[in-house]
């Protein structure tokens, strides 16, 4: 009758999917991996809330128009974008078990990831030379924070990246390998989405203030 | 090289500190001792610490809770017996800085190592069973979160021997809790204990939320599962939602006080209010979080001890996810006193008193549960019909709390005290106790002695009673929170009484213990062998107790709610259908360590950070990074049991069963 | 002591008609509550008890588990009691939102709080002084309280004088009370600060208006000033065993300790 009656068994049609018994794994470990995301998302809404009751708090400092570099702001932007989509060509290698291309675009992932970090440190290693640490004030606090909290989950990313790359070389792409690469790339993706709400919030909003 | 640790640490002048390490070390040290000499070492390490099995981790969990609650209650008969002695003049025995430490210790301990744990407990235990599966999501994530609970539990005791606890109260509001004004460790202390802690909790929510949406047994759609774990998903998903926030919120604190921030200081333009703001919008959901299981176990004991179906099955649902959603919109209500204005605080008052609309309907529910059936008088429905006399009690003063004007003049006080030892004793503990007794026999074969456990209920009750009923009239005269004296000896006689109350409760704790030792002792009489001996209603009761580690031998599939009530309606008394099946081979998750050793590691690096003994720190993080390392190298993650052991273990528990 | 507050009462004595609006409040609200409350208990223990196992005379609906009209009414006696008491917490938030000034054709008088720990500081700005621990003031006149703290949070409150606000560093907060009667009541911080907590009273004395006057003349013929440096020695941390007065203020003083507060 349609192309969904040829796709699934006549059983399977019969029963909803809510009664059908236990999911598959792959099913299950996503599942809990985008729980994951959710709660870890809501660490950075906290950490937005704070920023956004604590930007005005410069107690006689430096804001963030005067601080921020956006050029800066916007090549690192141009790298986590360009990491996120070297980093679906990673996935798509995966999926057809393609080892030297799986390789080649961990490397570019890792480089373009770790270009990003490269430019965040140099421009808080900057503000800081120039008084604007995260003891200055409330405002500056609540900066370093978050953007120093999504640099660790890019950090905390390239590492887990490094270890995936070691887990294919040694074991191959078995399925419980498979699954954490799947995942790697959801919290990769995610680390991207997160920025967007920086670079708006944080620097765009600077600007704007 | 060590930081901030030298002898001074160690309290060898303060004598109550000192006695009670001592009785705490010593106690370790007999188990550990008892342990070695018996050869238990290397049962318990195959069969516990390395343990996967969520059954195995639902038990830890529970004695876990059990021994804090003890901890956590000698906090409480101190503070009693303290503001028992300490009016007028006299100025009791427990100096400010001790007894400072002590309530605070008292809070932090009761909801984070003993209501936390029972309840995850419960859950660990229950849940799979009741959705007729044979884990959770992910069982070595289970035990990396039992374990780091586990840790924190293991800091706060610590900081008994080893320097102090924070003297700030149990939420450790800032200015009083930044550097300026705490600045011993204590405040380390809880933040580094709750934060490891914490990352266990929300690992939890996670594999509970998963489980329960994604594993439950053939034909178990959402109108089919049992109400247990509706509530227990209700407050898995609020963990997603919370445990987060207060992550969040105690990193910005470590950051001001480790690193000179100015999240919540009172200088650079830091903003106090925020913290409190933070700290509520996880703490409101939080007792929801604790209250929401409680109210599931009241639900499967009600319905299995009157002989009927849970009244209002669809309303009960509703009223649970209701609640879920509203814990986030009440936040404010904890702080009316800092004025928002009337427009917020006449919204969050309102938002407030909602929450008791589906709490009411739930008390109706379980009331018309009981009409038209035949109620057995056991100890779990005691519980549940002490809890629901006393609930009503502390959801009334809830109510009246959330009038924004009549907070004005309670906030803080003792009536504020009895309102929630009201809800969390009447509501969250008597739920624990009840579950505990109920499901104890599915855990060791054997039910627990009905006259220890009846004197324990009354015992609680009336001590509870004793206790707090004096707190809500001292709190209309006008008594606040935490007072170390105070000069109105006309408050005393009631405070009096109030101590005596506490040592009836320390009468039902004592008859909880004997009811445990003397079920045990007895285990041979109390044997229950058909693993349904209160003629239940859900799946747990379809398989063997203790049930075997694959739980089901096929998975059962469910018709209609009450999945095993509907059975034996048919004549079925096994989940395990007729001869003619095939028994199968089962695979099942393999034990790991690392969950002990991540968190062995964690304690390292908390202990090190507590005292800023830096290098011990790195070791501790280096140790939780290799451990983690060689759990993802692992490739034998499962084990199978033949399908000869499985129709062995099976074929036994009918025959036994069947004499 | 107990010659000095002869009723403990607390809220439940009101002494001024903030406190008596919160008590009526209390008890309007737990009456309501009751009628509802009350009735649940008896039907909780009645119905377990007489549907107990061994009563073969109750009726028995093993199977009975859902009624729509009984579902009806367990919804709507809760949200009818909610929607009550709701509309009662809103309009009185609103009436007794502790800025609210007090209707009154007697002047108010402005009173500058400050905790320090762990002692109360008021400022009379209008007259020019200062007390520690003892608040005097005229009896039937409005009083119009603006808080802060020097740091850690407090909480300033006068049982039987009603409503209790925060004392938070940095910022002020505002709060309106009136004695309807001479005497002395006790006050305390219901916000926990540090070890010496326990002894952050401090006496309400309520003096009739002369009296007062007089009291207010007496008061300024001391010599004792509140300045910058005796703020300073004040606000170290530590408890006063006897109520203290200062004769007259540095200008601007309570400005200067909120300023002191944010590190400035």
């Amino acid at each position: 009758m349609s192309l969904v009656d040829t796709l699934t068994t006549p059983a399977e049609g019969d029963v909803p999917l809510s009664e059908r018994g236990p999911a598959a794994v792959d099913v299950v470990v996503g599942f809990g991996f985008w729980l994951f995301l959710l709660s870890d998302i809501v660490i950075f809404g906290s950490l937005f809330a704070a920023y956004a009751v604590l930007a005005g708090q410069t107690d006689g400092g430096p804001d963030g128009q005067h601080l921020f570099d956006r050029a800066n702001v916007l090549i690192e932007t141009g790298c986590l974008l360009a990491s996120s989509f070297t980093c679906g060509l990673f996935s798509l290698a995966i999926e057809r078990r393609a080892a030297a291309a799986t390789y080649l675009w961990a490397a570019v992932t890792f480089a373009f990831g770790a270009a990003f970090l490269g430019l965040e440190l140099s421009e808080f290693i900057r503000m800081i030379g120039e008084g604007a640490a995260p003891t200055r004030s409330a405002f500056l606090s609540a900066f370093f924070t978050l953007v120093g909290t999504h640099g660790l989950h890019v950090t905390l990313g390239l590492c887990w990246l490094a270890v995936m790359v070691a887990q294919i070389a040694t074991l191959g792409f078995r399925p419980h390998i498979v699954r954490r690469l799947f995942c790697f790339s959801l919290f990769w993706h995610a680390l991207d989405i997160v920025w967007i709400g920086v670079f708006t919030i944080v620097y765009l909003g600077a600007a704007y203030a | 090289m060590l930081g901030k640790l030298s002898w001074d640490a160690i309290p060898f002048d303060q004598p109550i500190p000192m006695a009670a390490s001592l009785l705490m070390i010593l106690a370790i040290l007999a188990v550990l001792a008892t342990v070695l000499l018996k050869g238990w070492g290397p049962y318990l390490w195959r069969e516990w610490i390395t343990s996967v099995d969520h059954k195995r981790i639902g038990v830890m969990y529970g004695l876990l809770a059990l021994v804090m609650l003890l901890r956590g209650f000698t906090d409480a008969i101190m503070m009693r017996s303290q503001q028992a002695l300490a009016a007028g003049d006299a100025r009791g025995y427990l100096p400010p800085e001790h007894y400072d430490q002590i309530f605070s210790a008292h809070g932090t301990i009761m909801i984070f190592f003993v209501a936390m744990p029972f309840v995850i407990g419960l859950m660990n235990f229950i849940v799979p069973l009741q959705l007729g599966v044979r884990d959770v999501a992910f069982p070595v994530l289970n035990s990396i979160s039992f374990w780091l609970t586990a840790a924190g539990v293991l800091l706060v005791n610590m900081s008994l021997v080893i320097g102090e606890f924070a003297k700030t109260g149990w939420l450790v509001y800032p200015p009083l809790s930044e550097l300026a004004y705490s600045p011993g460790v204590g405040v380390d202390y809880y933040l580094w204990a709750l934060q490891i802690s914490g990352a266990g909790t929300l690992m939890t929510g996670i594999n509970f939320t998963t489980t329960i949406l994604k594993l439950r047994a053939p034909g178990m759609g959402y109108g089919r599962m049992p109400i247990f774990c509706w509530t227990a998903l209700a407050s898995n998903l609020l963990i997603i939602a919370a445990f987060p926030i207060l992550t969040a919120t105690f990193a910005m604190l470590l950051l001001d006080r480790y690193l000179g921030f100015h999240f919540f200081t009172t200088d650079g333009g830091g903003n106090a209010m925020m913290y409190i703001n933070l700290i509520w919008a996880w703490g409101h959901p939080e007792v929801y979080i604790l209250i929401l299981p409680a109210f599931g176990v009241y639900s499967e004991v009600i319905s299995t001890f009157s002989g009927k179906a849970l009244f209002g099955y669809r309303s009960m649902v509703v009223a649970t996810m209701a609640i879920c959603m509203l814990s986030f919109m009440v936040w404010l209500h904890h702080f009316f006193t800092m004025g928002a204005g009337g427009d917020v605080n006449g919204v969050f008052g309102i938002a407030t008193m909602i929450i008791a609309v589906p709490t009411g309907v739930k008390i109706f529910n379980w009331l018309f549960t009981m009409f038209g059936g035949r109620v057995r008088f056991t100890s779990p429905i005691l519980w549940s019909l002490g809890f629901m006399c006393t609930f009503v009690i502390g959801g009334m003063t809830g109510v009246l709390l959330a009038v924004p004007p009549a907070d004005f003049v309670l906030h803080n006080s003792l009536f504020l005290i009895a309102h929630f030892h009201n809800v969390i004793i009447g509501g969250v503990l008597f739920g624990a106790f009840a579950g505990y007794t109920y499901w104890f026999p599915k855990a060791f074969g054997f039910t627990l002695d009905e006259r220890y456990g009846k004197a324990a209920f009354w015992f609680w009750l009336i001590g509870f009673y004793l206790a707090f009923m004096p707190l809500y009239l001292l709190g209309l005269m006008g008594a606040t929170r935490r007072m170390q004296h105070y000069p109105e000896t006309d408050w005393q006689p009631l405070m009096i009484v109030a101590m005596i109350g506490a040592l009836f409760i320390l009468a039902g704790i004592l008859c909880i213990a004997l009811q445990l030792y003397v079920s045990i002792r007895n285990r041979v009489a109390l044997r229950d062998r058909t693993g349904d001996p209160w003629n239940g209603r859900t799946l747990e009761w379809s398989t063997a107790s203790p049930p075997p580690p694959w739980n089901f031998a096929f998975l059962p599939h469910v018709q209609a709610p009450d999945a095993w009530w509907r059975m034996k309606q048919a004549g079925q008394h096994t989940s395990v259908p007729g001869a003619e099946r095939q028994w199968h081979a089962i695979t099942l998750p393999r034990n790991s360590p690392v969950g002990f050793f991540i968190s062995f590691f964690a304690v390292i690096s908390g202990f090190a950070l507590i005292w800023h003994i830096w290098w011990m720190a790195i070791i501790g993080i280096a140790g939780m990074a290799a451990s983690g390392l060689v759990h993802a190298w692992r490739i034998d993650s499962e084990i199978e049991i033949p399908a000869e052991e499985v129709a062995a273990f099976e074929q036994a528990r009918q025959r036994s069963a069947a004499t | 002591m107990q010659s000095l507050w002869p009723d403990h009462i607390g809220v439940l004595d009101p002494q001024g008609p903030i406190g008596a609006a919160e008590r009526l409040i209390l008890l309007n609200a737990t009456s309501i509550m009751l009628a509802v409350v009350i009735p649940v208990i008896l039907l909780t223990l009645a119905f377990a008890w007489w549907f107990r196992a061994r009563n073969t005379r109750a009726i028995h609906l093993p199977d009975w588990s859902y009624s729509g009209p009984v579902e009806l009414v367990v919804w709507s006696i809760p949200a009818l009691v909610v929607m009550f008491l709701g509309g009662m917490g809103w309009i009185s938030s609103h009436q007794l939102d502790p800025p609210r000034p007090i209707a009154s054709s007697t002047p108010t008088l402005n009173i500058q709080v400050a905790s320090l720990d762990w002692k109360w500081l008021f400022i009379y700005p209008d007259e020019g002084l200062a007390t520690v621990n003892r608040l005097v003031v005229p009896v039937g006149t409005p009083l119009h309280f603006t808080l802060t703290s020097n740091g850690v949070m407090n909480s300033f409150f006068v049982p039987q004088l009603g409503s209790q606000i925060y004392a938070m560093a940095g910022m002020t907060t505002h709060l309106n009370l009136m004695a309807d009667k001479p005497g002395t009541y006790p006050g305390l911080s219901a916000q926990f600060s540090g070890d010496g907590f326990a002894d952050m009273r401090f006496d309400v004395v309520v003096m009739p208006v002369e009296q007062y006057n007089e009291w207010l003349r007496t008061s300024r013929a001391g010599t004792s000033t509140l300045d910058e440096a005796s703020y300073l020695k004040l606000a170290k941390p530590g408890i006063v065993d006897k109520p203290m007065l200062y004769a007259d203020v540095a200008p601007g003083m309570f400005e200067t300790i909120i300023r002191k507060a944010t590190g400035h």
